[in-house]
């Protein structure tokens, strides 16, 4: 996490410990494959949903656990910074790789 | 395991067996695989949660796995970029099998696979070590990958092997007791002709052959050169010293960075800036002190051991050829595409009647340093059919076939034309280093590889590009410089401006022998512009030169003004 998270509106992202896949914190405090599906946090829930992510972090389930902007659009949720939404997208010079085989991807 | 070696028909030697690649002994096996089992109960211990990320993360890297953007990556050691084709195989496998069917090659001669998942970490690094290969201090803060000339062994200006110096340096600073732990990583270069082709002045310590006026061989050392945020040129530390004592000289250099780098701000942590601060003068009068305090006779190297290490690298079995081919020359009359690759893409071989070749892996349009499977597969291929089953990766994201005999250059070339390996780009405006950049790199701000790419297709007429000359564009995503834009001929640097994607242009890089750092030209470009500002760099260029200038000499002679004034003339 280079870019800090500062905004009203935040998700939880990390990778999967056991094979290094980006995942978002969501309903249910579940780890999902697609931004889309992330959680939206606001106000005292961020702290809390941090707290979550970084027991799942001690649990072997993920690492690099760290809070991202975000907005809700009628697609789902969207990361604000370029490299958070290139972390949801896959490389762009490589279409065939990444979030983007699976489904629909937020624009870069 | 399926068996890759490929044995020659008229043998049971394998066709690579002539590969200049140091041979592992027993101890050098064993040491491998013990190492792999050692990390291999160290991933089970994380997954059981029996040793935690903050105690793993230098463990993981020592064995050469980061965490990027989209998956963990591997990066495998290259040693001085020397490959055979067992081993190219074995990476073909383990591209097809654990990754996405392909490698990148790096700017430290080593490659890279981009998708591994930990779990599968031992067994990818058990089949690297079947091949004599492994993944060990390819990251941390330790003394990485030793890296040299890619024309190493061929080039008839070379006056000492810097393969035999480069793995006795790779032997000495493995697991070296007291630098597995440094302030900071450290990267060594080393040239055995006075003519760098190692970019040695850009790295922590860079050593180039020469000739005393004895006429004894030795190397000029520099110290302290350095990319990233801050870039330094090396200083040159000592004008000779002698091959017997580079070892002691190094372990010297060592021992005093060790001692005074900075371990409290990771961004200062290089021996570039331990240098700089403190003054060259005074680390250098340091060094030597420690220097002088070594034991020699336990440093000094001894001819021995030199000379069995002088026994990987022999010459291979060089036929006794005429120096001029007929049937390469028929060949370039008649073909032009050809004739246009030889110039571009061959290098003078020692050795009458061959040639080095080098193996563009930068089609027009294509990412710069990335390989197929297939293309790793139809390369070993070719190594065994045209260059005794050797090959190397250069610094700048290319093979090279180094001992392919002039008759042979047509049917190499249509070979690797076939597969997508046969443009005539080598040096030219289109043979781009790119760092993976945003596409793949936690740390960058900016794509790199996409820039790349439109350059390479706006300047896709490789007539154009042969007309241009040599001109050397390099591309960082980030300050961290990964893509070596501060000596680039044009150097792009990706920043970001408000959440958007803006490319800075420098100029004057240059990391041969006349070592340069790039300057800024002026404001940024957007993703959309930094095309368009590129082609008014080079456009500006060819409206200035004079007869035999490449663009590095004309920009040495006009200054930037120019192409300031071109690229911001409507401000």
């Amino acid at each position: 996490m280079l870019v800090k998270a500062k905004g009203a509106q935040q998700s939880i992202t990390a990778n999967r410990l056991i094979d290094g896949v980006a995942v978002w914190l969501g309903a249910g405090n579940q780890w999902v494959e697609h931004v889309a599906d992330a959680a939206i946090f606001e106000g005292e829930a961020i702290a809390q949903a941090l707290d979550t992510a970084k027991a799942d972090e001690k649990g072997q389930i993920v690492v690099d656990v760290y809070p991202l902007d975000v907005e809700a659009t009628p697609e789902g949720t969207r990361p604000l910074h370029i490299r958070e939404r290139m972390k949801a997208i896959g490389p762009s010079v490589r279409r065939d790789l990444g979030k983007q085989v699976a489904g629909p991807t937020p624009a870069l | 395991m399926p068996d890759t070696t490929v044995t020659s028909p008229r043998s049971n030697q394998p066709a690579d067996a002539h590969a200049a690649v140091y041979r592992y002994d027993e101890f050098d096996k064993t040491f491998i695989f013990e190492r792999v089992e050692q990390f291999r109960a160290q991933v089970e211990r994380r997954l059981k949660g029996e040793i935690t990320e903050e105690e793993f993360k230098p463990i993981r890297l020592m064995n050469g796995l980061y965490l990027q953007l989209h998956a963990y990556m591997l990066r495998v050691a290259v040693p001085y970029g020397m490959l055979d084709s067992t081993k190219l195989r074995r990476l073909a496998r383990i591209a097809r099998v654990y990754d996405k069917g392909y490698g990148h090659l790096t700017t430290r001669q080593n490659i890279q696979f981009n998708w591994p998942e930990l779990k599968d970490i031992p067994a990818i690094l058990h089949e690297l070590a079947e091949v004599d290969m492994h993944a060990i201090q390819t990251s941390g803060n330790c003394i990485r990958n030793v890296t040299t000339d890619q024309f190493c062994g061929a080039a008839a200006d070379e006056l000492v092997d810097p393969r035999v110096y480069a793995e006795i340096l790779r032997q000495w600073s493995t697991l070296h007791p007291e630098f597995t732990y440094l302030p900071r990583k450290f990267k060594i270069a080393i040239s055995g002709a006075p003519n760098d082709r190692a970019a040695v002045q850009i790295h922590d310590v860079g050593l180039i052959a020469r000739k005393n006026e004895a006429g004894e061989i030795g190397f000029t050392v520099y110290v302290g050169g350095g990319l990233g945020r801050t870039p330094y040129l090396g200083t040159k530390a000592r004008d000779f010293v002698p091959v017997p004592e580079i070892l002691g000289y190094l372990e010297a250099v060592l021992r005093t960075y060790n001692q005074l780098g900075r371990r409290d701000n990771i961004y200062k942590a290089r021996i570039k800036i331990t240098v700089n601060e403190m003054g060259p003068d005074k680390f250098i009068g340091l060094i030597e002190e420690e220097y002088a305090r070594l034991p020699r006779q336990k440093y000094d190297l001894d001819p021995a051991i030199v000379t069995a290490i002088e026994q990987h690298f022999t010459s291979p079995p060089w036929e006794s050829l005429p120096a001029v081919s007929d049937k390469f020359e028929a060949a370039k009359a008649a073909d032009k595409d050809f004739a246009r690759w030889t110039r571009s893409n061959l290098h003078a071989h020692r050795a009458p009647g061959y040639a080095i070749a080098t193996i563009s892996v930068k089609p027009i349009g294509g990412i710069p340093g990335d390989i197929e499977a297939d293309q790793m597969e139809a390369v070993a291929d070719l190594a065994e059919r045209y260059s005794f089953g050797e090959l190397r990766v250069s610094h700048e994201q290319n093979l090279v076939l180094a001992h392919v005999k002039q008759d042979d250059l047509y049917d190499l070339w249509q070979e690797l034309d076939k597969v997508g390996l046969g443009t005539a780009n080598a040096g030219l405006i289109s043979d781009i280093i790119a760092c993976p950049g945003l596409d793949y790199c936690a740390l960058a701000n900016t794509r790199s590889i996409p820039i790349a790419q439109r350059i390479s297709e706006r300047f896709a007429d490789l007539d154009r590009q042969h007309d241009l000359g040599e001109l050397k564009i390099k591309i960082s995503g980030c300050i961290n410089a990964c893509g070596h834009h501060h000596v680039g001929h044009i150097g792009i640097l990706g920043v970001d401006k408000k959440g958007e994607e803006f490319f800075q242009i420098l100029l004057g890089g240059d990391a041969t022998n006349t070592a340069a750092l790039a300057e800024i030209v002026g404001p940024g470009f957007s993703y959309d512009e930094i095309v368009n500002a590129v082609e008014t760099v080079v456009t500006t260029f060819v409206g200035l030169r004079q007869p035999g200038e490449r663009f590095i000499d004309t920009l040495a002679r006009t200054g930037h003004a120019p192409f300031k004034e071109a690229l911001y003339a409507r401000a």
